[in-house]
């Protein structure tokens, strides 16, 4: 524990600043909202996953003079949302890519009168034939995106892996799957958007990222970046699955609203939500591991592909931290990792906690019982053996610089788990029972941050500032959404001012009155973000006292007296801060080499799981959640965090499966997509180990994405320690385990093949 | 209005709400959710699936806890319907708004609504519930961020407080 700083709001679990209006029911939500005059839009869709429009027909049983009717040809700008390429469309124009892709739009003053209209409107086509899995992308039967299918690759090298493949012991060998899975927030998309010829766009709405929203209407409305308005309301949930999509939805209200010069609503609801925006991408990843007789990683090939659906979206952004992330927390003398994202014909896939790393380190952690399997030691001691450890370099030849001591945080994981004792006597009591019980371990890193050179491309921007009262506003666009970043916020503006925590206010992200501190992604935001919160807190007290008006030290009541003065005088007080790159930061975006994250979090996840062989159902008895954050800001919110990441995490593992039909989701409902209830939360135990962050603020780690890491392959782990029996893709459902139970492939023997002996 | 029967007509519907006798013309088969959201503008019901899976739209309509998504609002005639806009006592909030503050139990907050209106119901009919019984009387409204132990915590908290039974 470091303690250097005499913290007395930072690190204390102050009332989060929100938190009234959300138990009351005053939090105003964008579908609380309503303008008057204001209509609503819907949204017309493709039915397949591949064609030609050929036709467009309108029911004459509608009154469409009643309607306002939009179609790309309305577009006045370039029709894309912008953000990474601008291949993806904002309304589909002669050509469809997926199911669920928007073509016609409709706004109507009854929002009861839309569902009707939406299923007047036909859309002939001409069907292509569609890809609807990876491997139909990399075979190239048909190309449906650039000349191969291929969003984008990469390629990392580390040290001669070719000659690795003779010094080695072992060969292990294995293939690991993850599903889409739905952000399922419980607030569905919503935006409202009014046009004026003078103002321009203004969109309200529930999102993560106001300036990518802002960026992506510029681009539609070929408007300067003036005349454009993104204020974000308060915010449902998110989890990723508001990174991107606002955008779209932004775009879509706001061209109705220019068509009929009224205010425009589009709330999607679950249906649409769930089957047309984005999900977790799929993934395959294979592994082929060197390992030494005494169990000692010598190098491996790790082969990691990314279901992108049909546009490049986000793809090669959340390929690119899954590909980082893949070698898991261990040392690799040399490795080759290659990667990529494919194009199928499913709706784009996209952010989602954790992004991409879930799925790389789900089967690194796979792969490591079965690494121990094969070696012949247990769980615990093959990542004992292989833990990175401080001076050592990761698989992009990072400088591992803080002491971190990863066997000490498995082994307090497991004492706090009782993992030993009760491995030992599940096995005993297995033999006797139709209740198969187990425990599972997962030992992984989150890199906080966006990657490499992309804070520096980000360039953030945040500002402080006081009014003469002496309440200071925190001026960002960092968004809350239940995590927290008000309250993280406000506490690190409050401590670096020394003053009282209920001064201290955030505004309400607006791209007119705030300055572009990025996107709220990431697990950036209390690291990234707050330390630029405090630099700018800084600043405006060395101005309060460089203008002679505060001493060095002082009391509340003094600070808000110097505000006084100082703003009487000066107009207005206020001081912003730009992010600076720490020194000594080098990264190579061609070789995919060097400091990949400012920080990473380290983490040993223990799941203990029953498997009833009645029902096949398995379920998480018991879960601890250890962790190295840095620092703990607020501990009541961090623990939030930690817990509803375990349980989205056993969502991935045990529950969440979404059903493909030629490309569209069969099951976009809360009935049929099946979430963790509160019946299906085990007791957590969250354990929280303080090392620090020398570019965090007061030391902290982004943590948000961190518990969504390793949930799942700590459940799989104990799974197969419960049955005996290798289970290699999530999410595990009851008739997953039933069929692998009752194949006669299993049965036969009692441990599938799990690795080459040389 | 062209897409409704033309035998659809407008019923005046008498109710109480939060202690306060209203009246409302609507469709018989409008949903409660709406009436209450759009005709008397108590935005803290939420919409989260429209389907009764989430619970966000949870109300107390004569002491009973429902999904509002699903009430026709005919069906609520005479009934003495408690929203989320009820509980709170001028600046005096409920116990359990004050402890689902205290234990982080609202994070994104678009269930919490729903969440304390079941929590509410819960302590009604088992002032001391165990464990598994507020597992089993949240059972119908989903939160995706807590996980919901923080929640578990904040209900067996203000149940503390409220010892003895009343």
């Amino acid at each position: 524990m470091t303690d250097r700083l005499e913290s007395t709001i930072v690190g204390t679990s102050v009332p989060r600043k929100e938190g009234r209006d959300k138990v009351t029911g005053a939090a105003r939500y964008i579908d609380d909202m309503r303008l008057p005059g204001m209509l609503h839009g819907a949204t017309v869709r493709s039915k397949i996953a591949r064609g030609k429009i050929k036709k467009i027909t309108f029911s004459p049983q509608i009154p469409w003079d009643e309607y306002v009717i939009v179609t790309a040809k309305d577009i006045p700008g370039k029709n894309c949302i912008a953000l990474i390429l601008d291949d993806q469309p904002c309304l589909a124009d002669g050509v469809i890519n997926h199911s669920e892709e928007p073509i016609v739009l409709l706004a109507h003053p009854d929002k009861h009168a839309l569902a009707k209209a939406v299923d007047a409107i036909s859309i002939e086509c001409e069907p292509l034939p569609a890809i609807h899995s990876m491997e139909e992308s990399e075979k190239k039967t048909h190309v449906i995106w650039g000349e191969d299918n291929v969003f984008k690759r990469f390629l990392m090298e580390k040290g001669d892996l070719d000659a690795v493949w003779a010094k080695a012991e072992f060969i292990v060998e294995a293939e690991y799957t993850t599903g889409a899975q739905e952000q399922l927030y419980i607030e569905n998309n919503g935006i409202i958007a009014v046009f004026d010829s003078e103002a321009g766009v203004t969109v309200w709405g529930s999102l993560q990222c106001p300036f990518y929203v802002h960026k992506a209407l510029v681009k539609l409305f070929a408007l300067p970046e003036e005349k454009i308005r993104v204020v974000q309301m308060e915010t449902g949930g998110a989890f990723g699955g508001k990174e991107e999509y606002p955008s779209m939805i932004a775009g879509h209200a706001a061209l109705l609203a220019m068509k009929s010069r009224r205010p425009v609503k589009i709330i999607y609801d679950r249906l649409e939500d769930m089957a047309a925006t984005t999900k977790r991408h799929p993934s395959r990843t294979r592994h082929k591991t060197a390992v030494s007789k005494d169990g000692k990683i010598l190098g491996g090939e790790i082969d990691f592909t990314i279901d992108g659906g049909a546009y490049a979206t986000l793809s090669s952004v959340v390929l690119s931290r899954g590909t980082i992330h893949a070698g898991g927390p261990y040392f690799w003398p040399t490795v080759r990792i290659q990667s990529k994202a494919v194009a199928t014909n499913t709706p784009p896939h996209g952010a989602f906690r954790g992004f991409g790393a879930p799925q790389s380190l789900f089967a690194m952690e796979r792969h490591m019982d079965r690494v121990a399997k094969v070696v012949g030691v247990t769980p615990e001691e093959i990542r004992r053996r292989n833990f990175l450890h401080s001076g050592q370099t990761t698989t992009t030849e990072q400088l591992i610089r803080e002491p971190v001591d990863l066997s000490s945080l498995m082994d307090k994981s497991l004492v706090q788990a009782n993992y030993i004792e009760k491995k030992k006597s599940f096995a005993l009591q297995n033999k006797s029972s139709s209740i198969k019980r187990g425990v599972g371990i997962a030992t992984f890193l989150h890199g906080a941050g966006f990657t490499g050179s992309g804070e520096r491309f980000l360039n953030s921007l945040v500002g402080v500032e006081a009014t003469a009262a002496g309440t200071v506003r925190i001026l960002v666009s960092s968004t809350e959404f239940g995590q927290g970043t008000n309250t993280v916020l406000c506490q690190i503006a409050a401590e670096t001012l020394a003053i009282p925590y209920e001064t201290v206010e955030i505004a309400q992200p607006d791209t007119t009155a705030v300055p572009n501190s990025g996107p709220t992604v990431a697990s950036r935001t209390a690291m990234v973000i707050g330390d630029l919160v405090r630099s700018a807190s800084i600043g405006l007290k060395q101005t309060l006292q460089m203008g002679g008006v505060l001493k060095e030290t002082y009391t509340p009541a003094e600070f808000v007296a110097a505000c006084h003065r100082y703003v009487e005088s000066n107009g207005a007080l206020r001081s912003m801060a730009r992010y600076n790159a720490p020194e000594g930061i080098f990264w190579d975006d061609v070789k995919y080499k060097g400091e990949a994250y400012a920080a990473y979090a380290w983490a040993a996840y223990v799941a203990e799981v029953s498997v009833d062989l009645t029902t096949y159902s398995a379920k998480v008895e018991n879960f601890v959640a250890l962790q190295e954050i840095g620092k703990v800001l607020h501990p009541l919110l961090a623990k939030g965090q930690i817990i509803g990441g375990v349980a989205q995490g056993i969502g991935f593992a045990l529950y969440e499966k979404v059903l493909w039909h030629n490309g569209r989701m069969q099951n976009g409902q809360m009935t049929n997509y099946i979430m963790p209830a509160s019946c299906d939360l085990p007791p957590i135990q969250v354990i929280f180990e303080e090392l620090g962050n020398p570019n965090g603020a007061y030391g902290a780690k982004g943590i948000g994405e961190l518990p969504m890491d390793g949930p799942a392959p700590a459940i799989i782990n104990a799974i197969v320690d419960a049955l005996g029996v290798e289970f290699d893709a999530i999410p595990l459902l009851p008739e997953d385990i039933l069929q692998a139970m009752t194949s006669p492939a299993t049965s036969k023997s009692d441990q599938a093949p799990v690795g080459v002996f040389r | 209005m062209s897409f409704l029967p033309p035998s659809a007509t407008t019923q005046e519907i008498w109710l109480t709400i939060n202690g306060v006798a209203k009246t409302v013309h609507a469709y018989p088969m409008e949903r409660l959710l709406d009436v209450l959201r759009e005709k008397f503008e108590l935005t803290g019901t939420k919409e989260g699936c429209g389907e009764g899976e989430c619970g966000s739209c949870s109300i107390l309509m004569d002491g009973a806890l429902v999904n509002s998504c699903l009430i026709p609002v005919l069906q609520a005639r005479d009934a003495n319907i408690i929203t989320i806009e009820g509980l709170a006592h001028l600046d005096r909030l409920h116990s359990l708004q004050k402890t689902f503050l205290e234990c982080g139990a609202a994070q994104c907050g678009i269930c919490t609504p729903g969440m304390i209106l079941a929590a509410v119901h819960l302590l009604d009919k088992t002032p001391q519930p165990s464990l598994d019984q507020i597992r089993e009387g949240l059972s119908g409204n989903l939160c995706r961020c807590t996980g919901y132990l923080q929640i578990f915590e904040a209900v067996a908290k203000a149940a503390a407080a409220s010892e003895p039974a009343r």
